[in-house]
């Protein structure tokens, strides 16, 4: 019973701290919305199945930078924390002119949150 | 005392060194100033100096914030024809897509003027039209927009090799910022939530 009640207190926990770390990630997001969105291309490509897509392959976006479009990234937990916190650096050439979320806290919440918000099914990209 | 005004700059000549730095011709040492024209800012011109491949960079840089311009203007467009502002912010809206309007410009001609091509707008942009369904819509809609372009701006600021740029850029997140506070107090929000912006 006690196990029972601590896995609970556990499970609880955590469900607290993955709801505070998306709501911190959403924040950080608002950042990026003069040029993006989930569901929507926009000065940048939308992040609608962001997560396993090539870089450079956003459906309907065509206004690459040759080096996005030759990078042969995919886009996962790891190459976005590579990109994120310095995309000119990281990414010679890019169109993404911005220095980058240079907290690794502010990074982990943006891209969990990302992970979560755009998952085929929870977006649906403006046609 | 010098007049900022009075600043004399041979801009043919510069504008000419600029594409010929843009076409790759190698590690010539640029002046910057004909950037600090934009907005009549000749004073912003003195002694700026960037490298070729800095320059090509800073030309990527301004397109990106062009094509946000753009956009904005689209998304103002968008709103004040929706038939959902009131008519004593739809005024509003017009000067702040005004704005928008300037930026473009003036970004558009930098482009030019250090050799590059300027984005053109979008035949059609993609934006959540099924969503706006009351003022507030419209109103969160473009505050969300003028929150991104400040983060934007912010980002680009430390990038600009020529400090012209910079300032520049940082002048435009000035009145952007603006836009939110105003679209925010319209909202019923905090129209300042913080001290700093990220």
């Amino acid at each position: 019973m006690t196990g029972l009640a601590g896995l609970l207190l556990v499970t609880g926990a955590s469900a607290a701290q993955n709801a505070t770390t998306l709501a911190r990630g959403e924040q950080v997001y608002a950042r990026c919305a003069g040029c993006h969105a989930i569901e929507g291309n926009r000065t940048g490509p939308q992040h609608c199945g962001l997560f396993g897509r090539r870089a450079g392959t956003a459906p309907g976006y065509n206004a690459y930078s040759s080096a996005m479009r030759d990078s042969h990234w995919s886009w996962d937990e790891k190459s976005l924390n590579f990109f994120l916190q310095d995309p000119m650096k990281a990414l010679p050439g890019t169109s993404m002119g911005y220095a980058g979320v240079k907290d690794d806290g502010e990074r982990s919440d943006l891209i969990a949150w990302l992970k979560q918000s755009s998952r085929t099914g929870a977006c649906k990209p403006i046609p | 005392m010098k007049n900022d005004t009075s600043i004399s700059i041979p801009s043919h000549p510069l504008v000419i060194s600029r594409r010929r730095a843009l076409s790759g011709s190698g590690a010539a040492v640029l002046s910057a100033s004909a950037v600090a024209l934009l907005g009549g800012r000749e004073a912003l011109a003195a002694g700026a100096k960037v490298r070729a491949e800095e320059l090509e960079s800073d030309v990527r840089i301004l397109n990106t914030a062009l094509g946000a311009e753009l956009e904005a203007v689209a998304a103002y467009q968008l709103g004040a024809e929706s038939g959902l502002l009131s008519k004593a912010i739809l005024p509003v809206a017009i000067v702040f897509q005004s704005h928008h309007k300037e930026h473009a410009a003036a970004l558009a001609g930098t482009v030019q003027k250090l050799g590059g091509k300027p984005v053109a707008p979008k035949e059609k942009y993609q934006f959540p039209v099924e969503k706006l369904k009351v003022e507030a819509d419209v109103l969160r809609f473009a505050a969300g927009l003028e929150r991104g372009a400040i983060s934007a701006y912010l980002g680009a600021v430390p990038l600009f090799a020529d400090r012209a740029l910079a300032q520049v850029a940082a002048s435009i997140l000035g009145d952007e910022a603006m836009h939110w506070a105003v679209l925010r107090q319209v909202l019923g929000e905090e129209p300042v939530p913080s001290a700093f912006m990220s």
